[in-house]
């Protein structure tokens, strides 16, 4: 029955549609689109909005420039986490081990720099590396015995808490005081770099943006109207510009040393996001990792080399787990046996789903990571103002978490129920 | 039409799974421009005669001959190589990709490292209008949301763009409704028609005398019968099908199939 309905529908169609929409079409095709339960970033956007208005009305310092740049901070090693669980979670897999992974990472960049007085460049790479092996292993046992990932990353879970404690020995920790390190979360821009950094990226990516529209356009290939492309740039430009005023107004309660600028996580976090989606979208790897995730036997049937895929994953998301390692131990002064323990697994899963990436694999962005990582910082930043009892900050991310995989699951039947991938 | 030499000859082919003898002197011809149907019961060999052709299984003994000329076809890397297609049952498309993504993967269009989506838009949709398709709304639609008819023209028109010279077709409208099996079939009609050699693996002989030239049948793993679709009517099919002969029926391979 439904066959003859839409070969109807069908017949009515042109063989392609080349012409652009106008605006006012586009809008209309988004929310039949968000209806049909492609939802994308809008959820998260509209939960962020929320939290920002509540958080504010019930503690006026919430919006404060102060606490704003600690948002952007605090946010920063769980945006780093979750881009690579992004990664992960498109190919349908978890890594329950990332939290330890960038833990440990951290410890062997510290123990590295304070026990063996090395550099710091070669304490980071070394975390580094080591986080790579771990995704390594994780990947071969993965994609070559067929383990699934839950177990494997399990078992890592477990063992790399012994690995931490085998490194820095039971209940101790060790400081990170180089300025370099802790300059990360610690430090930031100056104010004349900030305007001008912010300005070059909107310049390149609005130019990089209309330059592909024209040829888009001049190719007769399927584009959207110019007006929602004026409109994108338009919001990028002011979310980019209004945040880094808001950042180069000094943000210090003692009136004698003010605290004013970027700090060095948000340009890293920049860097991050569109070096990740430039992989993701524009390259055949990034093609590939949602192809494994959206149908492995058709990816192998493809020529691609599964295996390989599932592998490189692996090792980008422990790698970009150790990051986030040695971000934090910036943020914290110090690294520990505890590092990356608690809830830091939990909160970037958490940003990834909420930013709108599907647990079922072949469906998310990097930009997730962002949107949902702030969404979680917002939550534990908001919290934390209000002085609540840290058990409410643990109940209500788990219902954050909660609500935003029903969402996830809930779009996912009514994708399948209107035809919409 | 039979003047013409086959783009694809298999001669004598044998394969065995440890005792079982499936496929027993096998010939079959593909010829450029015609839709040959594979026709046979179940367990007759006709999967295995196709995983032969695509490489997966290897014939144990027999030639393989492409233009004329003698292959050794051991992987399906070197069947894509001759340019020989297998468009499968469970179609091998990822619901979460659109069209184009769909038709390139794993051979994707690249300026240096980046791909190049303007090029690959162009020439998909060029595949899909020289296919006279007219059924999809936009090249950029994920397939989730195609039909299973859509589905099957997109994994069709794959085979148009990488200028296959065989595409082998695994029952392509076991699972499409009336409409969408006459679509299909138009397609299958359209693609030998541009010159490509089809081969139709069906069930449904309604199909096969719609849209096929020559019909190969199988029986018990040897040729009941190789011939023209308008020499034979559907009951002379059912029986070879059924019983490996039919009276008044002269393939190449039918006394060799009655006398075992």
């Amino acid at each position: 029955m439904t066959d003859i309905i839409t070969d109807a529908e069908e017949a009515g169609f042109a063989s392609d549609l080349t012409q652009a929409d106008t605006f006012g079409e586009s809008v209309r095709a988004y929310i039949t689109r968000v209806r049909g339960g492609d939802m994308g970033a809008l959820p998260s956007i509209a939960g962020l909005v929320v939290l920002f208005i509540v958080f504010n009305f019930l503690n006026d310092r919430f919006l404060s420039n102060l606490n704003m740049a600690n948002l952007i901070t605090q946010s920063g090693s769980i945006i780093i986490l979750a881009m690579g669980l992004v990664m992960v979670l498109l190919l349908g897999e978890i890594d329950l081990s990332a939290g330890f992974a960038g833990g440990v990472a951290a410890c062997v960049m510290g123990v590295l720099m304070v026990e063996h007085s090395q550099n710091w460049v070669v304490a980071v790479l070394a975390a580094l590396a080591f986080g790579a092996v771990i995704g390594l292993s994780i990947g071969l046992l993965v994609a070559k015995l067929g383990i699934p990932s839950f177990v494997v990353t399990l078992a890592y879970f477990l063992a790399l808490q012994g690995v931490a404690l085998w490194l820095i020995g039971e209940g101790g920790s060790v400081r990170i005081d180089h300025p370099v390190i802790s300059g990360i979360a610690n430090n930031n821009m100056s104010v004349a770099a900030g305007w001008i950094s912010a300005i070059v990226i909107i310049a390149v990516l609005a130019a990089l943006r209309l330059l592909q529209h024209r040829r888009k356009v001049s190719l007769g290939l399927q584009h959207q109207p110019f007006g929602l492309v004026v409109a994108q740039i338009a919001v990028i430009a002011i979310v980019l510009l209004v945040v880094t005023y808001i950042l180069n107004q000094n943000r210090s309660v003692n009136p004698t040393f003010p605290i004013k600028g970027i700090p060095y996580v948000l340009p890293m976090v920049i860097v991050l996001l569109i070096f990740w989606t430039f992989m993701l979208s524009r390259t055949s790897w990034g093609r590939h990792v949602y192809a494994v995730g959206g149908n492995p036997e058709a990816a192998r049937r493809a020529g691609i080399n599964v295996d390989r895929i599932r592998i490189s994953v692996f090792i980008i998301c422990s790698a970009m787990a150790a990051l986030a390692g040695i971000v934090q131990a910036s943020y914290v002064g110090k690294v520990s046996t505890s590092s990356g323990g608690s809830y830091t697994l939990l909160f970037a899963v958490g940003a990834a789903v909420i930013g709108g990436t599907s647990l079922f694999g072949g469906k998310g962005k990097t930009s997730d990571a962002v949107i949902g990582g702030l969404v979680i910082a917002t939550i534990a930043n908001g919290l934390g103002l209000l002085a609540q009892k840290s058990y409410i900050t643990f109940l209500v991310t788990g219902g954050v978490l909660l609500l935003a995989a029903s969402v996830d699951a809930i779009s996912r039947r009514r994708r399948s129920a209107t035809g919409l991938g | 039409m039979s003047e013409k030499s086959p783009i694809l000859h298999l001669r004598g082919i044998n394969k065995s799974f440890g005792v079982a003898h499936v496929l027993h002197d096998v010939d079959l011809a593909i010829y450029p421009g015609e839709v040959t149907a594979l026709v046979g019961d179940n367990g007759a060999g006709k999967s295995t005669l196709v995983k032969a052709i695509a490489g997966i299984y290897p014939a144990d003994s027999g030639e393989y001959l492409f233009d004329g000329k003698p292959q050794h076809v051991t992987s399906a890397k070197d069947a894509a190589a001759l340019g020989i297609e297998v468009v499968y049952q469970d179609l091998a498309l990822c619901e979460n990709l659109d069209i184009v993504e769909n038709m390139f993967l794993g051979r994707e269009k690249k300026n240096g490292l980046v791909l190049d989506e303007t090029t690959m838009e162009s020439k998909a949709r060029e595949a899909l209008t020289s296919l006279s398709v007219r059924t999809v709304k936009s090249v950029r639609q994920s397939v989730a949301s195609l039909s299973g008819g859509q589905r099957q023209t997109v994994a069709i028109a794959k085979s148009v763009l990488w200028n296959s010279r065989v595409v082998l077709l695994d029952e392509p409208t076991a699972a499409l409704g009336v409409a969408q099996t006459r679509q299909v079939l138009d397609l299958v009609r359209r693609l030998a028609d541009s010159g490509v050699g089809v081969l139709l693996i069906s069930h449904n002989l309604t199909d096969v005398f719609e849209v096929a030239d020559r019909i190969t049948a199988l029986y018990l793993g040897r040729v009941a019968a190789d011939v023209k679709t308008k020499d034979v009517t559907s009951t002379q099919v059912v029986e070879l099908i059924t019983t490996g002969q039919s009276g008044g029926v002269t393939g190449p391979s039918t006394t060799a199939a009655s006398t075992s």
